[in-house]
């Protein structure tokens, strides 16, 4: 089955064969993002913080130079960064943009300085509230967080509220988020979407529940009783997900617990590599355009060095049982 | 940053200083604000780690006054015992294993909003008189610069019970008022907090490069103590207001062997500490 069939989206199929006989809603990322990410379109990303973020996904967005997009994030390890600097992005809604272990990322900052880019300034509690506004239906959480902070003022995801309950304390309402897309990478899914994920969730499961499109990457795809077996893991529910890409190392060079390391000299080469806008296109070039895929990306990193990220001691939990 | 929570500016410029300064020095300057972060931290406590010097600071107060200190991150790890080897951000994969807990962000964050935390540490491009961080924009002298920006500081300022603020000490970056405050103090002083409705907390210390300021109690910083080599008037000419301070200020303590041990042990090479 291919991507396009999945086009009335994911609730409808599965009720009308779920039951019967397992769907596959197993594409490739070249399809999915043409289709499920229009021009336009608000994206969630990067909700697991600093693991996990889909950055094969981010890459194909870029070589597809989809336009105008709303970035929707807590953080951004330098993919927010990358795809501005791309020329993807006309909004963002996030607690912070830069590279993480390094400090500033000079596309945003560009973008912002010179040429305008619109900010709406969140802290990472309120974007987890948002969007678990989101994920709940209701137009708005309250919070006690960010009261006489600049960074609510003249945003529109803050309004301030009292309690009807206690009618002087003072809250901030914050606006609920439903992102058009959510894009997540986690360790293993099956091919109907039902995803394992451990290691620190951030955001991701409310971002989830409030999209109206998901797009899941995994780094494998397995038998759908590889993950019926643990429950407890299976953190998002085919039903939610539109499509699933198999990408092993769709997240370099962000982390994967128990899959490879963090690949701390490409952050800090990125930083020293994007200083300016004319080398933040060759590094746009060398990394994103020059490559047709995650397959010659990953050539291009070498094997060598994703040997030298590979686990080194494996470290596994011990069983649950789920008998009766 | 966040990282989250410790915000990256200005660890360049500190680094520098350090090189300058003291290659001579039994320790460094960062080692030294690393030691005065981690008596910040008492036993026992819920702390707000962050990254950068305040992770190791954790790492310092566990291996010898604070064992039972738990540390939360804002990706959603919960961890009784530090990481085993150095992280670069707190979702590094030795900062998972061996967690007490790998959750959600809400999770920690509603943990915070509930009063249960004791202590958070935050970075800042500025700090002013009463304590509020600006980690959003500054005016450079070619126009506005973009920082990163919040991450969890503001959540961290506004809902832990104490927090705690490492920057370097310069004049602009000690201004009388921040240009944007991302992350609320004591705002214009005392009952500020109270007024707008935060329910508790505020900055304890202010842990520069050149000292630690403290505040008083109408909620204005004060020069609490100047590290080894500094001046009084040192602190004063860089500060961007009338910064009060006792007649005879004492010195920030210095490292202990056992407090430099553990910083060596764990950031071996230096990353954040050299």
């Amino acid at each position: 089955m291919g991507c396009l069939a999945l086009r009335q989206g994911p609730s409808t199929r599965t009720r009308l064969e779920g039951a019967v006989k397992p769907m596959t809603k197993v594409c490739s990322m070249r399809e999915v993002i043409a289709e499920f990410v229009p021009d336009g379109a608000s994206v969630a990303m990067g909700l697991q913080m600093e693991q996990m973020i889909p950055f094969a996904a981010g890459h194909e967005i870029i070589r597809q130079k989809k336009r105008a997009l709303t970035l929707i994030g807590p953080i951004s390890d330098i993919l927010f960064d990358q795809l501005i600097g791309a020329g993807c992005v006309e909004k963002v809604i996030a607690a912070w943009v830069g590279n993480v272990m390094m400090g500033s990322a000079y596309n945003f900052r560009r973008a912002v300085e010179q040429d305008g880019l619109k900010v709406f300034n969140m802290s990472n509690f309120t974007i987890a509230l948002a969007l678990q506004a989101g994920a709940m239906g209701v137009p708005f959480l309250p919070t006690k967080s960010a009261l006489g902070s600049d960074t609510a003022k003249g945003n529109h995801f803050f309004y301030q509220i009292f309690s009807p309950f206690a009618p002087k304390e003072s809250l901030w309402a914050v606006r609920a988020l439903n992102p058009d897309v959510t894009i997540v990478h986690v360790q293993r899914a099956d091919a109907e979407g039902n995803a394992h994920c451990w290691g620190n969730f951030g955001v991701m499961i409310e971002g989830v529940r409030a999209a109206k499109r998901v797009i899941l990457t995994a780094e494998e795809v397995v038998d759908a009783e590889v993950i019926a077996s643990d429950p407890n893991r299976t953190v998002i529910p085919g039903f939610l997900v539109n499509a699933v890409v198999e990408c092993p190392f769709g997240a370099h060079p962000s982390p994967v617990q128990g899959y490879y390391s963090r690949d701390n000299e490409f952050f800090r080469e990125y930083h020293e590599q994007t200083k300016t806008k004319a080398e933040s296109d060759v590094w746009l070039e060398r990394w994103v355009y020059g490559v047709s895929d995650r397959r010659e990306y990953l050539d291009q990193v070498g094997a060598d060095r994703i040997d030298a990220l590979s686990v080194k001691q494996h470290a596994y939990a011990a069983q649950a049982d789920f008998g009766y | 940053m966040s990282e989250t929570t410790i915000s990256n500016v200005g660890t360049d410029a500190l680094v520098r200083s350090v090189e300058q300064g003291s290659r001579n020095a039994p320790y460094t300057l960062s080692e030294l604000m690393v030691c005065a972060a981690a008596r910040e931290i008492k036993d026992g406590e819920l702390v707000f780690v962050g990254m950068r010097l305040p992770l190791i600071a954790f790492v310092v107060a566990k291996k010898t006054h604070a064992p039972h200190a738990i540390g939360l991150f804002e990706n959603g790890v919960i961890r009784s015992t530090p990481a085993a080897e150095l992280i670069y951000t707190m979702a590094d994969p030795p900062n998972l294993l061996g967690a007490t807990q790998c959750l959600d962000m809400l999770g920690v964050m509603s943990l915070l909003q509930s009063g249960r935390v004791d202590l958070g540490f935050l970075g800042a491009a500025e700090v002013d008189r009463f304590g509020n961080l600006n980690s959003t924009q500054v005016q450079g002298s070619h126009g506005m610069i973009r920082l990163p920006g919040s991450g969890g500081a503001c959540d961290i300022a506004s809902l832990a019970d104490r927090f705690v603020v490492l920057l370097e000490h310069k004049k602009e970056r000690l201004p009388e008022r921040v240009s944007f405050m991302t992350s609320p103090g004591y705002g214009d002083g005392q009952g500020w907090r109270k007024r707008v409705g935060l329910p508790r907390g505020g900055p304890s210390a202010v842990i520069t490069t050149k000292a630690v300021l403290r505040f008083g109690n109408e909620c204005e910083s004060y020069l609490d103590s100047i590290h080894p080599g500094i001046e009084v008037d040192d602190v004063l000419s860089n500060t961007g207001w009338k910064l009060q301070h006792p007649e005879n200020v004492q010195q920030t303590p210095e490292p202990s062997l056992e407090e430099l041990r553990a910083i060596r042990e764990y950031d071996k090479e230096g990353f954040w500490t050299s």
